[in-house]
């Protein structure tokens, strides 16, 4: 059973509580892009064995979206954080740091 | 070489009873790794086998090696819930489908191994006033497509499978989509008999040898680097299911995937009392009666990225709480194991069977939850599409059909019960 704390009302919810929201810190394209662009950001994934970065909605509670980080092999969860931001805080890439030296997922490290 | 494979026949079982059964010989043999090769398949899981043994038989080609990190038909051919059936709803998945199922039907003598195929029939429940008009849809768009199922009605899926009961609360059995030719068979045994059938061919199955690179040379294929060397090669077949990802990773593109855990669980034994396939899709829950008695029954996947080979436990719950209230008596069974297995599941819920951007480089993955049933069909067309660059069974399910919006949208027909 996975245990994510909602960042902003600080309950510690159990996964049914929460609704899954997919790979968190997509790039979003729009009208302009190019097919590749607009193609990558609606189906392709990162879809990583291990630390992954991804969208939860604490949808029986709060209602807010927020974001998570967690290894897919180990269930192991490093953190969870603000949806209102570009990428992961600085002290959940450390944890994960301390865990899998050398980790990279996308452009962040 | 070897000494050549005897056939399996009542002759030759009536010849080793009389012989303390020593004069059987290994299924396949043991091969260790040339350094190259027409073909190399990265998978030796039921798709790949079937790949490979297409290549040899339909297009002459057996100078192939299969690849395997882990054993032979150890992924998800030996963990699903062996159901067979192609009431598809879209035209290309139809096709793929009712290619696959007729190839069940002769595969035992095909391949000269008992895979144990039974065509028990499947039933798919409709349990709300939309699955019943889904599924009259879909048996007439079957009717069009060449595939044999209709709409039956609540007494006749009594008849049917008494044990159930068909006027729950919650869901009530309003009809069902009935497939009399669907069924199951024996999991291990097609890829067994797959393998066996590969390797009288001469093609080498090695296994323990775990692909770490993919060699390339001016834009194209040259071979792969494996925990047993290097392996030069023309042609090279990705079937990995789960791990596909990573494998496309090493030839340098990206796959439009995500892996899920997808669960199952066992019963006991008891004496036979169902002897059709139930699937329940508003319950995420499907059930058959094994050769040896068991309650098999499939569940739902989670809704979050896992290669943890388990799923959470809630799904479970939910698929036996609404399996209960349908069929009563098995309330007071007990549970012998349970799983999960990783599925790649792709947007539109439809495989890809594709070239990949490498040049001699071809995927074959996404089957999702419902790999085990397209095993021959699957093969079949992908040995055609690696053989000859087309085949009218693979082509709708290439890789540029998310570029171009060109989906096949199975997502409502069967997005989670296979």
């Amino acid at each position: 059973m996975l245990i994510l704390e909602c960042p902003y009302c600080g309950v510690k919810a159990e996964e049914t509580e929460l609704t899954a929201g997919g790979e968190a810190h997509l790039k979003r394209y729009g009208p302009g892009s190019s097919d590749d662009e607009f193609e990558g950001y609606l189906f392709t994934r990162e879809n990583p064995m291990g630390v992954h970065f991804e969208r939860w909605r604490h949808s029986n509670g709060c209602g807010k979206w927020f974001h998570a980080a967690r290894s897919t092999t180990t269930l192991e969860v490093f953190g969870t954080y603000s949806a209102q931001t570009t990428e992961p805080p600085q002290e959940i890439k450390d944890k994960i740091s301390a865990r899998h030296p050398g980790w990279s997922w996308r452009d962040q490290s | 070489m070897q000494t050549p494979l005897k056939r399996y026949s009542a002759f030759a079982i009536a010849r080793e009873a009389l012989r303390d059964h020593t004069g059987w010989q290994r299924a396949w043999r043991k091969a260790q790794p040339k350094k190259r090769y027409d073909v190399v398949i990265v998978g030796a899981g039921g798709h790949g086998l079937a790949t490979a043994y297409y290549l040899g038989k339909n297009f002459g080609i057996t100078n192939i090696a299969i690849l395997e990190k882990g054993w032979l038909g150890g992924g998800n051919t030996g963990r699903n819930t062996t159901i067979i059936r192609s009431n598809y709803l879209q035209d290309p998945s139809a096709a793929i489908y009712e290619k696959a199922r007729s190839l069940y039907e002769t595969m035992s003598q095909d391949l000269n191994y008992n895979v144990m195929f039974s065509p028990r029939g499947v039933m798919m429940l409709a349990q709300t006033e939309h699955e019943v008009r889904g599924y009259q849809r879909t048996a007439h768009a079957n009717a069009l497509q060449g595939v044999a199922t209709e709409f039956i009605s609540a007494q006749r899926v009594k008849e049917l499978v008494p044990i159930m009961n068909i006027n729950g609360p919650r869901y009530p059995v309003l009809g069902a989509l009935w497939q009399p030719r669907g069924g199951s068979a024996r999991h291990d045994a097609v890829a067994w008999g797959y393998a066996r059938a590969c390797s009288a061919m001469g093609m080498d199955i090695i296994q323990k040898c775990e692909v770490t690179a993919v060699r390339q040379e001016g834009g194209k294929v040259k071979g792969v680097t494996t925990s047993k060397g290097d392996i030069d090669c023309e042609k090279l077949g990705l079937v990995v299911a789960g791990h596909s990802g990573a494998l496309a990773d090493m030839a340098g593109f990206r796959l439009p995937l995500e892996s899920v855990p997808l669960q199952a669980l066992v019963s006991e034994p008891i004496k036979p009392c169902m002897d059709v396939v139930v699937m329940a899709n508003t319950v995420h829950g499907y059930m058959s009666q094994s050769d040896k008695g068991e309650m098999v029954i499939g569940g739902g996947t989670d809704a979050f990225n896992s290669y943890t080979q388990r799923g959470s436990f809630h799904h479970l719950e939910e698929t036996v709480r609404a399996l209960v209230e349908t069929f009563p008596m098995i309330s007071r069974l007990k549970m012998l194991r349970h799983w999960g297995g990783i599925v790649d599941v792709t947007g539109d819920r439809s495989p890809i069977l594709s070239k990949a951007p490498l040049e001699g480089c071809f995927v074959n993955c996404g089957w999702g939850t419902g790999g085990f049933k397209a095993i021959p069909g699957s093969g079949w067309g992908f040995a055609e599409l690696m053989a000859r660059g087309q085949s009218p069974l693979t082509d709708e399910f290439g890789l540029n059909r998310f570029t171009e919006g060109r989906f096949i949208d199975e997502s409502v027909a069967a997005g989670v019960a296979h």
